[in-house]
């Protein structure tokens, strides 16, 4: 009898701690069916449909998936800008936080101070930034292009000309790089002491010790940015949509207001998740930015895990530096 | 020993006056490097902010300084645009949805930290992936069911998730809640202490720092956030925060660029307050993410 009843208090004690786990985690449970699981299946289903939110959806097999794979002209523009985006502006903004954040562990004086300068215009609110750099980098009357002028060169027309809108945003995305920076700061000061002094017993110099000591140790916080960069860059919203619309606005002043300039100029701001808000929220085809959701979703899930399985070949792994 | 007694002073010897000068020399490129870097970094709130306080006429001359001071633009902002409703807008977005975070996403950090259950990894994997998850994946369904639900217009889409486990501020949390010694927790449970009572005395008081990051970046990301508003209340002038009225402050009534370039500062103004007054949270919490990562 006494171990029968032993065996109902420790089944009671499990049943007990079951319902505390499911408790404490009864929001994400909900969250996570409501706000990831059924959109994913949703979209799926939807995808597969032609849905403008008023009519009902109807079937329509692959047609959207052929549709943007094959005829739609903006998708190619679309994506060739994002690819074009995250392959400069992920390297520039991780050798730039690494050289920066270089100089300031070796500067020990004024860290406190240089550390909130090249932070704070990462907190800056994006609107808020990417305006700022449409008006700096105004060609008639800016700053950036008033000063060049004083030197006498002939500054371009930055967000006004297909090929210098995607380079303003770049300077745009280089002056919010102080997230990176800060990390990567905190992450050179982290490296042992004894690592640099038995480099440098054994004869190696400044570039030796960074390229032997600092960077091994610290390259699971350059893939976590690496990582975190091809997301947001897969993500680029915000930025291209505002500076377009304000560079589009400003060019056509007397006429039409109501036009937003998605992609401005000539598309070479249109990227895909700007071209996944035209159609499912501007013009209304549901169906078609499911299908295109969808295939958002695989290549952000395949990169993720392309760049995970393939970091082992190059990131050291310290006891337990990426759990 | 022996071997530091040695060293120490061969090392020293070994650095006549021609490599200290090398030595004095890379320290002032260094930090001239910072310093034209330190000024490229502030120039663009520095044009900015001159911007503002210039008359119209002049912003849009080839003057960089502001000839008459129009310290008046500031105020003039105010009267261009509702200024204030978005700001409460983006009040009621912030708030509510930095509340919602904080008392949905402790629960869960701590029972991925520190429960021991079957599925724990999976559902710590599942967190990982939500985080890296475009948010452009489900947009599409998810406003289809705000819309019929009649909440398109409204800021409660963009509120309402908040209030249900944020993926972010889950694995901050638990990665702060995994360095919290197992002792303290034991001492509680030996003076009988359920579990709930662990996590709401002692494990929130001994993760203040991270509690507060949470709240920071929680509040910050929604005050900057510009896609999900958008998305909901672009149509609905009412609801408007300020990001959106911000973006199309200009096209309202064909506004200068000194009054744009005001609202704009006014923006930025409350992030950087916060900044300044929380800067240490600030830090420890990035770096949490990253370090830690």
């Amino acid at each position: 009898m006494v171990p029968l009843e032993r065996r109902r208090a420790r089944r009671r004690a499990e049943w007990r701690r079951r319902r505390l786990v499911l408790l404490l985690m009864s929001p994400w449970l909900v969250g996570f069916s409501l706000f990831f699981g059924y959109p994913l299946v949703m979209s799926a289903y939807l995808s597969l449909n032609h849905y403008d939110l008023l009519s009902p959806p109807r079937w329509i097999g692959l047609a959207n998936y052929r549709y943007l794979f094959g005829e739609d002209a903006q998708v190619g523009p679309a994506i060739k800008n994002t690819l074009w985006m995250i392959a400069v502006l992920v390297p520039l903004q991780v050798l730039f936080a690494l050289g920066v954040a270089l100089m300031l562990a070796r500067a020990r004086q004024g860290i406190g101070f240089f550390r909130t300068v090249f932070y704070l215009p990462a907190l800056t609110p994006p609107v808020a930034a990417t305006l700022g750099f449409v008006y700096i980098l105004n060609p008639v009357t800016g700053p950036v292009n008033n000063i060049l002028k004083h030197i006498g060169i002939n500054g371009p027309l930055w967000f006004q000309d297909p090929a210098w809108a995607k380079p303003s945003l770049v300077l745009l995305g280089l002056w919010g790089v102080g997230n990176t920076m800060v990390i990567f700061l905190a992450a050179v000061l982290d490296v042992p002491t004894h690592l640099y002094e038995s480099a440098e017993l054994d004869g190696a110099n400044w570039l030796q010790r960074l390229r032997w000591v600092t960077l091994p140790t610290i390259s699971p916080v350059i893939l976590f940015a690496v990582i975190l960069g091809v997301i947001q860059g897969l993500q680029y919203f915000t930025q291209a949509y505002v500076a377009g619309n304000i560079a589009s606005g400003q060019a056509s002043q007397a006429g039409d207001v109501s036009s937003v300039g998605f992609g401005y100029p000539e598309d070479s701001t249109l990227f895909y998740p700007v071209l996944l808000y035209q159609h499912g929220f501007s013009d209304f085809q549901m169906g078609y930015a499911s299908a295109m959701a969808m295939l958002l979703l695989a290549v952000s899930f395949a990169v993720t895990l392309v760049i995970v399985l393939n970091s082992r070949r190059w990131v050291h792994h310290a006891a337990g530096a990426l759990k | 020993m022996s071997a530091a007694g040695i060293t120490a002073p061969f090392v020293r010897r070994r650095r006549p006056a021609a490599v200290r000068r090398r030595q004095f020399l890379v320290a002032v490129a260094n930090h001239a490097f910072l310093i034209a870097a330190a000024i490229a970094f502030l120039a663009p709130i520095g044009f900015m902010a001159l911007t503002a306080l210039m008359t119209s006429d002049q912003a849009l001359s080839s003057h960089l300084w502001p000839h008459p001071f129009r310290w008046h633009n500031f105020v003039d902002v105010f009267t261009t645009a509702p200024i204030w409703r978005w700001t409460l807008n983006t009040l009621q977005y912030s708030v509510l949805a930095t509340i919602g975070v904080l008392v949905s996403s402790i629960p869960v950090a701590y029972a991925l930290a520190r429960l021991r259950w079957r599925g724990r990894n999976v559902a710590f994997m599942i967190v990982l992936i939500a985080l890296m998850l475009p948010p452009q994946v489900s947009v599409v369904p998810l406003y289809v069911m705000w819309a019929k639900l009649h909440l398109v217009g409204t800021l409660w889409p963009v509120i309402i998730p908040n209030w249900l486990g944020d993926a972010f501020s889950i694995f901050l949390l638990r990665q702060f809640f995994l360095t919290i010694p197992e002792e303290y927790l034991d001492a509680a449970r030996v003076d009988g202490c359920g579990e709930l009572r662990i996590l709401f005395t002692v494990v929130t008081r001994l993760a203040k720092p991270a509690i507060a990051a949470v709240a920071l970046f929680s509040f910050l990301y929604t005050f900057n956030d510009f896609f999900l508003p958008l998305l909901y209340t672009g149509e609905n002038e009412h609801n408007w925060v300020l990001q959106i009225g911000l973006s199309e402050f200009r096209s309202l009534h064909q506004v200068q660029w000194n009054l744009t370039m005001a609202a704009t500062l006014l923006v930025m103004a409350p992030v950087i307050v916060i900044f300044f007054l929380a800067q240490k949270a600030f830090v420890e919490g990035v770096t949490l993410t990253g370090v830690k990562g």
